[in-house]
């Protein structure tokens, strides 16, 4: 393939086919058949994700070097140039198999989970736009092109939150992650204009190579307060990062962000477009590297998110919000990891969870469909006897889940909470714990979820049961591909990705003063032996505890459970107001800022700015232009005329 | 002698004449287009009296263009002010005020 | 000679191929008038064609100095040829309606496209007179060209006459100059200038030949022509005249100001720089106070003059560069703003008030949204091309350490910004006042549509258009 086409031409097929898609359904959509729209889509994403495989292929295999070319020069100004162009490591080839691969799983499956609505040719418009946006975000080779991938797949993010436009729920939760994505972005925003400001670059390259030269650089933003230059302008990255990838406090836009048909639940909100923020943090590794603070900023954030939202996936009813809120823990890993520099590892974290998340969405999908869009697990029970497929490949997705040894989810959190644990940083001991009880919390929400939804007693109505099947091949194929990288993939794929070479030139780790990731792969012997040790190891017995427990709970002693709840009271209140973090945004930022803006708009806008400039000016320019108009009186000689004074006025101004 | 300056004064002087008999003129369309012609009898002039001062033929070349054009252009203004009476029944200069503004 | 011939290869063509149009229109019927109007259109592209094809790598001069072909010629001429074609498509359906589908329309417009080519490639004033003239006799005829409409008249002469006033003046400029510099070429009389002593005489004559092409482009105070014309004339030869000889009139500012009188920069850009100013403000200005949407766009082409001008008033080569590109993107988005009047209007209606687009969105998205990108461009909202286009002649007015001046244009712009937005409420807020359907044909509505995502698309992607420019000057 390499030898017949440029390299170019294929990264651009691999972009542009998304787009075409999605531009031809988008807009001729109207004109075409169900299936025509469908066909056209997921060809170009399968082409997509052919091209993907043989770039991955080149760069596993043939240790292609790394592309770094901008292809077209979109704005010039004085000493800037904002070009557009592509940078192709092994970072970004991974990226691109595991976005195609869930993409177009998740565009097969919406053949059949879409089949009877209304909006499928326009849902699979932004599906296949979303691709492209995500590939255009992790091909970037600067900082402009990274910030337009990220809007783009928050526009398609906030289209498909509102998917249901006329559901006033859908409505809210769309303004609501818009909103909550708006802070972050402001962060990120200010970021890359720090980084501009001070590198005079948006080109990573460039950027990456002039950091070192900052590291001891100050900045006075308040006056009197010297802060240090990374430092700033790594927290403020990754504020954009706890925006999109939903890290506490800006998490609260994912779970109502359900609102949205399942398969965007997967594709989306849990397995590429939430992990851009943990994609972005490791590309820019150079940069975090020269900043323990904003490391340690990170793990902070990183392990409050990983405990506290664990928690409350223990009390949701709701299928897909059970699987939405592990989704928020799960970021907390990984952002955890970061934050002890082990990107590899987070990045690796971020593949096998998108395997085995997607896997767990589209299931929940799928046990939706079955149960006629009840998403309320409390109505069904013993799903396992009526979906065979649907329950196997939710088992593996679970256990991968839970980091059962030797499934891929296993060797990534396993990995995790090792690096945590020799971690130098002083965060890193709190979030040591948080990530290790994270574990015992993951394993019972799962399990409950899983207990609840395919075993027990059926507790649907009579008329659910009786029309409860298995899903269409369309919607239990995706499941079966996806289960097999969920169950193999950390297997295959630890050694080269983690204590190999594969992400030497993408990832920079200071290993002297961040060693994690050199201890672990010291201690490295293979995965059998991984597994062997992972046995003994507390994570494992937490893990055991939190499914017997679990077990216990829900099948033993089915009753327990709200006596429980009986009893903390208080507790459960907490967690199902979602430690009030929507009630606090709800009262002080929504209706404050609503206050104010009344407050500023009557005063300042109503009557200073629109009563006393604008429509003062306006009005004074409007009478003006109607009395100049008449200049234009129609006769002939008038215009000579002027065209006569015209000529008298240049030539005396000008003989002078 | 008649120098050169004598000649360009001449050529300002049909200028200004033409100019002005736009300009003053408020009845005849077609007076309109007397001064026009008039107007390039003035250029010509110029172009004539340079031409054969500076002893360079182009200018002459110029002039027998400018007549060409000329005739085109005299051409079009009678056929414009043919169409302008059928509609309007008058070549009044002060009645065409239909658009302005 | 031979090599001459070849530069004029495109000319040439078109000249026969009018003739062929002209006499073969005369044996045809009413009803087989689409031949004239194919055979027109086949002509300009392929005459396109040949201009691109026949492009020299270098600038050639042809004909004892008389003639060029440098690579903003190939340019200009290969995107007026391409606008008339556009315009013929636009006006097809409007002319059938009014009976008045005719060969002369054609032909006549023909004949005024070999009049700008002429003028674009003109190195001497008499190959640039007679382009001028060419161009401009044929649209006065072209204004005159509805026999039974009386503003259609009315306008025709005032065009004519004080066409004729501003011809006559420019020669007269041009008069002088030759009796100072004794030569008619463009490039000689820049050496000449270099050398004169005889300022007096020069600055006059510059003065008259500055309003010869300042009434061409439609410059306050010799702009008082256009709104006049612009409404009293049927729609189709609107905009045929708001469109293509904008690109010949700057050709000609550029070929006169810059390659025939650099030598007298100080002056011209004085001069200039009053003219932009006042173009710019009383374009925008008088604008607020239309309600006809011909008028409105007479005067909204008035203020983009004055930033046209603004480009070539920083005597740089960047700033020529931008002034080009600035025509081009007024001509294309004037091109696409005529173009929606046109499919507006219908048998017996003609869309000339601001009100007869209200609500227009409810009968057409799509064309209220391509109006919208018009109209948008036109105020130079961002990313439109109108915003780029003003951006890179703002800037370079900056870099010419005109500040004031830039700040001017930017104050002018905002106050156009009104009247924009004031038909974007009427296409999107108002109730129409009748329900009657769009109607057009496809390939109208196509050509309609790529005009309209062009402006969008080169708004996005203004790179490639600006280093066109760029190359050209």
């Amino acid at each position: 393939m390499f030898e017949t086409y440029t390299n170019l031409q294929v990264y651009l097929a691999i972009v542009l086919a998304p787009l075409i898609g999605s531009v031809l359904t988008g807009i001729f959509g109207t004109y075409m058949s169900k299936r025509m729209a469908h066909t056209i889509t997921i060809s170009g994403v399968a082409l997509s994700f052919l091209l993907s495989l043989v770039v991955f292929n080149y760069h596993i295999l043939h240790e292609m070097p790394d592309y770094n070319q901008n292809i077209y020069t979109w704005l010039k100004t004085e000493n800037l140039t904002f070009s557009i162009g592509f940078l192709i490591d092994s970072l970004t080839a991974m990226m691109l198999v595991v976005v195609s691969f869930v993409s177009l799983m998740v565009h097969i499956y919406t053949i059949g989970y879409m089949a009877d609505d209304n909006g499928y040719k326009r849902f699979f418009s932004y599906i296949s736009l979303f691709t492209f946006s995500m590939f255009m975000l992790v091909m970037s080779n600067n900082f402009m092109q990274l910030f337009f991938g990220w809007e783009a797949v928050g526009l398609v993010s906030y289209l498909l939150i509102g998917f249901y436009y006329k559901k006033e729920s859908a409505i809210f939760a769309n303004l609501k992650a818009f909103l909550v994505n708006r802070v972050g972005d402001f962060g990120f925003i200010l970021g890359i204009a720090a980084v501009l400001m001070y590198f005079n670059s948006l080109d990573y390259v460039e950027v990456f190579k002039q950091a070192p030269q900052f590291k001891d650089a100050m900045i006075e933003i308040m006056p009197g307060e010297q802060w240090s230059l990374m430092t700033v302008i790594c927290i403020l990255l990754f504020i954009g990062a706890m925006g999109k990838s939903a890290q506490a406090p800006l998490h609260v836009w994912l779970p109502d962000s359900m609102e949205g048909p399942t398969p965007i639940s997967a594709l989306i909100h849990a397995a590429t477009m939430v992990t851009a923020g943990i994609f972005m943090v490791s590309r820019m590794s150079p940069l975090y590297e020269l900043s323990d603070t904003a490391l340690s900023f990170i793990i902070y954030v990183g392990a409050f998110t990983a405990f506290f939202m664990g928690l409350l996936g223990i009390i949701q009813n709701d299928i897909k919000r059970v699987v939405a809120y592990s989704t928020l823990s799960q970021l907390g890993y990984m952002t955890v990891a970061l934050g002890v520099s082990s990107y590899s590892i987070a990045v690796f974290h971020l593949m096998t969870h998108a395997f085995f998340k997607a896997l767990l969405f589209l299931a929940a999908g799928s046990v939706i469909i079955g149960m006629h869009h009840v998403q309320d697990i409390r109505q069904m029970g013993n799903l396992k006897k009526y979906m065979p497929i649907t329950y196997i490949t939710s088992l593996i997705g679970t256990l991968a889940l839970i980091g059962f040894p030797g499934l891929s989810g296993f060797f990534s959190k396993d990995s995790i909470i090792e690096a945590v644990h020799y971690s130098t940083l002083p965060a890193a001991e709190i979030a040591y714990y948080a990530v290790l009880s994270g574990v015992f919390i993951t394993a019972f929400y799962s399990i409950r979820l899983f207990i609840l939804v395919f075993h027990g007693k059926e507790r649907m109505d009579e008329h659910t049961k009786h029309h409860l099947k298995e899903s269409p091949w369309v919607v239990t194929l995706p499941l079966i591909l996806l289960a097999i990288p969920s169950i193999a993939i950390g297997w295959m794929t630890i050694e080269p990705m983690l204590y190999g070479d594969y992400f030497k030139s993408a990832i920079t780790i200071n290993s002297v003063a961040h060693p994690s990731l050199s201890i672990l792969s010291e201690s490295f012997h293979g995965g059998l032996a991984m597994i062997t040790h992972g046995l003994q190891t507390l994570p494992f017995w937490l893990m055991v505890a939190g499914v017997t427990s679990a077990w216990f709970l829900y099948v033993i002693q089915p009753e327990l459970p709200g006596k429980i709840k009986a009893m903390f009271l208080p507790i459960y209140k907490l967690l199902e107001n979602n430690y009030g973090f929507d009630q606090f945004n709800q009262w002080f930022f929504a209706a404050g800022s609503r206050k104010l803006g009344g407050f500023l708009s009557s005063i300042g806008d109503a009557l200073l700015i629109d009563g006393l400039v604008v429509n003062g000016s306006a009005k004074t320019v409007a009478w003006f232009a109607s009395v100049i108009r008449k200049v234009q009186t129609g006769y002939l000689y008038h215009y000579a005329f002027t065209m006569l004074f015209g000529l008298i006025v240049l030539l005396i101004y000008v003989l002078n | 002698m008649i120098s050169l300056s004598h000649f360009l004064v001449l050529g300002a002087v049909l200028f200004s004449i033409s100019i002005a008999g736009i300009i003053i003129n408020r009845k005849n369309v077609i007076l309109l287009l007397m001064c026009v012609e008039l107007m390039l009898l003035a250029v010509n002039m110029n172009f004539v009296a340079f031409s054969y001062f500076l002893g360079n033929a182009v200018g002459q070349v110029f002039v027998f263009f400018i007549l060409t054009v000329a005739a085109a252009e005299a051409a079009i203004g009678l056929a414009i002010l043919v169409v302008l009476f059928r509609n309007k029944r008058t070549i009044n200069v002060e009645d065409l005020d239909a658009l302005k503004g | 000679m031979l090599t001459d011939i070849n530069l004029v290869l495109p000319e040439i063509f078109l000249l026969v191929m009018i003739s062929i149009i002209l006499i073969i229109d005369l044996f045809l019927k009413d009803e087989s008038r689409g031949a004239t109007y194919v055979l027109s259109i086949v002509t300009l592209i392929t005459t396109a064609f040949l201009v691109i094809n026949n492009s020299p790598e270098t600038t050639q001069l042809a004909f004892h100095k008389s003639f060029v072909v440098d690579p903003m010629s190939v340019i200009l001429k290969s995107v007026s040829l391409l606008v008339v074609a556009a315009v013929f498509i636009y006006s097809r359906d409007y002319l059938v309606d009014r009976n008045f589908y005719k060969g002369e329309f054609f032909t006549l417009s023909l004949f005024g496209v070999l009049g700008m080519m002429l003028m674009i490639s003109s190195a001497n004033f008499l190959t640039l007179y007679l382009g001028l003239e060419l161009m401009s006799l044929t649209m006065y005829a072209m204004v005159a060209m509805q026999r039974d409409s009386d503003i259609a008249a009315e306008a025709a002469m005032k065009y004519f006459v004080l066409g004729a006033i501003a011809s006559g003046m420019l020669l007269y400029g041009m008069s002088i100059i030759f009796g100072v510099a004794n030569s008619l070429n463009l490039a000689e009389i820049n050496q000449a200038i270099s050398v004169s002593e005889n300022r007096l005489a020069l600055s006059f004559g510059l003065v008259f030949i500055i309003l010869g092409i300042a009434f061409k482009l439609g410059a306050v105070p010799f702009h008082m022509w256009m709104p006049d014309v612009y409404d009293g004339s049927p729609t189709a030869i609107t905009t045929y005249i708001a469109t293509a000889p904008k690109i010949a009139a700057f050709v000609m500012l550029y070929r006169v100001m810059v390659e025939g009188m650099s030598g007298m920069m100080v002056d011209w850009q004085s001069i200039l720089i009053i003219l932009s100013v006042a173009s710019m403000f009383i374009g925008n200005i008088i604008a607020i106070a239309q309600s006809n949407i011909k008028r409105l766009f007479a005067y909204s082409t008035i203020s983009h003059v004055g930033f046209i001008l603004m480009g070539v008033i920083t005597g740089t080569d960047n700033g020529y560069s931008a002034s080009m590109f600035y025509t081009i993107s007024y001509v294309l988005m004037s091109l696409a703003g005529f173009g929606i009047i046109l499919l507006m209007s219908r048998a017996g209606f003609e869309a000339n008030n601001i009100e007869d687009y209200s609500g227009m969105n409810q009968k057409s998205p799509w064309f209220a949204f391509i109006m919208l990108i018009t109209l948008f461009s036109m105020a130079g909202v961002p990313p439109m091309l109108g915003f780029w286009a003003k951006v890179s002649v703002l800037q370079e007015a900056v870099n010419a350490g005109l500040v004031w001046f830039a700040v001017a244009g930017v104050a002018a712009s905002i106050i156009g910004a009104y009247y924009y937005l004031r038909v974007v409420k009427v296409l999107y807020f108002d109730k129409p006042k009748d329900d009657t359907p769009i109607q057009a044909s496809m390939d109208m509505r196509l050509l309609l549509s790529a005009n309209g995502i062009s402006m969008l698309a080169l708004g996005i992607f203004p790179t490639s258009l600006l280093a066109l420019c760029v190359d050209a000057i």
